[in-house]
């Protein structure tokens, strides 16, 4: 197992903290007048987001984790894993409930997205800020209502559903954003 | 730093320029006597928690290695009679680098025969006021002692406190570390907490003097003739940075080679580089270092201060990323 020495941390590296893969975000130096230096950090935990606190002396040496970013294409769910695939060498990987919790509703098949491996297993899912998805349930639009006004519930092909303006009708695809699950705009074909 | 240009700006390095000056005219005017040591020496220092760099000769294949404070060899100089000294030189400290270190950095250092450390407290003071001028002016001056410090920001005794009590207040501050990885030196754990809880509330708009640390952090002071425990050794803080670091300088040369050699032993456990202690300075103190006190102070950090700056690359032509 590759191990890292605190003079080697830095943003972005990523290190194993009991177990759990992490990613440096910060990384401070404190040293007393005389006595031992600490590396005092803050670290994100790839798996759920959160950034905690840690302090090693410097000098030690910690465990690096074995952590990828790759950029693969959604094939299909089987029901249990959800299934992608690197699209240069038809590799294929299967990602658990877990690792596509936040993303979903929105993850359609075809989709390009980063997948994060830690120890060769998918850790989390990410997909591009925008995709565009079609709507599959609406409200019928009140006709020649194009201002500006008021938002409807809509279901897309994936499952989410979003708040839409109410001209927007079924079979029409949209422009979404993944940060926020919120209508951006309409796609022309 | 793509263009090649200084990481200081120039009119900072001219109000540097002015500062330098009013630290020479200061020791000017107190009749210190300005000197300059060797930056390279066949000796170095043993301090478990300094490294030094190493550099090796192509003529004569000896291994010399960079002074990180000029403390051994003005200390031949008060040895040989030389009276109260000063020097403003690089220092190089291997692996430092942060917002506040860098591994070459400037020190202003100075020794004041007959000078008790209390008495040196006092120039520090008048040096760092006249330095950072009129905002000065109503900052107080607070001197602490070691044990009433983290009596005051932790409620324990640094004395006495046990391992198990260090471990539980570092807990308590929120401090997240393996316990295994810090063992039971205590002075690791003193080191630990003072660095993550107490060091960043110190000096808050004020001059705080940190006295009487434990004998076990001595470093070159000498031990108190009052308490065994203590070491006549001070730092300065200014809003939660060191500046600062002088003792009543031990001038017992038994006792001096003694700590070099237990330092030495530890650098060899610790798998650091085994560096030879500095024998030109044991045989010149042989002879007598007379009673004096002696301090170190960080120019960067203080120029840093003084300009209202906030890292020490702002106040540095060319830090070690672009040198």
């Amino acid at each position: 197992m590759a191990n890292y020495s605190t003079n080697e941390f830095k943003n972005g590296l990523k290190i194993l903290v009991d177990g759990d893969p992490f990613s440096i975000v910060e990384n401070e130096v404190v040293k007393p007048g005389k006595g031992q230096a600490f590396n005092r950090i803050k670290v994100k935990n790839l798996r759920t987001g959160k950034v905690i606190e840690r302090t090693y002396k410097s000098g030690e040496s910690v465990e690096a984790a074995d952590v990828m970013e790759l950029e693969l294409q959604y094939l299909y769910n089987d029901g249990e894993f959800w299934h992608f695939m690197d699209t240069d060498s038809f590799e294929q990987v299967a990602a658990p409930q877990s690792a596509v919790a936040d993303v979903e509703k929105l993850l359609k098949e075809q989709e390009m997205c980063t997948v994060t491996l830690f120890n060769g297993v998918p850790l989390t899912v990410e997909l591009p800020n925008f995709v565009n998805l079609a709507v599959t349930d609406t409200d019928p639009g009140l006709k020649g209502d194009t201002a500006q006004g008021g938002l409807k519930p809509a279901t897309l092909e994936t499952g989410a559903v979003v708040r839409v303006p109410l001209f927007i009708e079924i079979g029409e695809v949209l422009k979404i954003d993944t940060r926020t699950t919120e209508y951006v705009s309409r796609v022309k074909d | 730093m793509e263009n090649g240009f200084p990481t200081a700006s120039i009119e900072t390095l001219q109000k540097r320029a002015l500062i330098l000056a009013a630290i020479r005219s200061f020791f000017w005017e107190r009749k210190v006597l300005e000197v300059e040591t060797p930056v390279l020496s066949q000796y170095g220092t043993v301090d478990l928690h300094i490294d030094s760099f190493a550099v090796e000769s192509g003529f004569d294949q000896i291994q010399r290695y960079l002074h990180t404070s000029p403390e051994f060899a003005m200390k031949r100089l008060l040895a040989a009679g030389s009276g109260s000294i000063y020097q403003i030189c690089h220092c190089f400290r291997d692996g430092e680098k942060s917002r506040l270190h860098n591994h070459e950095f400037t020190m202003l250092e100075w020794y004041r025969t007959g000078f008790s450390y209390i008495e040196l407290i006092r120039e520090v003071d008048d040096l760092v006021r006249m330095i950072l001028g009129p905002k000065t002016e109503y900052m107080d001056t607070e001197c602490i002692t070691y044990q009433v410090m983290f009596n005051t920001y932790l409620g324990i005794n640094p004395f006495s406190a046990t391992i198990e009590q260090l471990q539980n207040c570092a807990s308590q501050n929120g401090i997240n570390i393996s316990f295994d990885s810090m063992g039971d030196d205590r002075d690791d754990w003193l080191n630990l907490l003072l660095s993550h809880v107490i060091e960043p509330q110190l000096g808050k708009g004020k001059l705080t003097f940190v006295m009487d640390y434990p004998a076990s952090q001595a470093a070159l002071s000498r031990i108190s003739p009052y308490d065994p425990n203590v070491a006549e050794r001070f730092e300065l803080y200014l809003e939660g940075v060191e500046i600062a670091n002088g003792f009543q300088e031990l001038c017992d040369p038994q006792e001096q080679e003694q700590r070099f050699i237990e330092e030495q032993k530890k650098r060899i456990e610790n798998g650091k580089m085994d560096i030879p202690y500095d024998k030109n300075f044991i045989k010149a103190i042989n002879h007598g270092l007379p009673e004096c006190s002696g301090v170190a102070l960080g120019v960067d950090r203080l120029v840093m201060f003084a300009l209202g700056l906030g890292g020490i690359e702002e106040v540095m032509p060319f830090t070690a990323y672009v040198s």
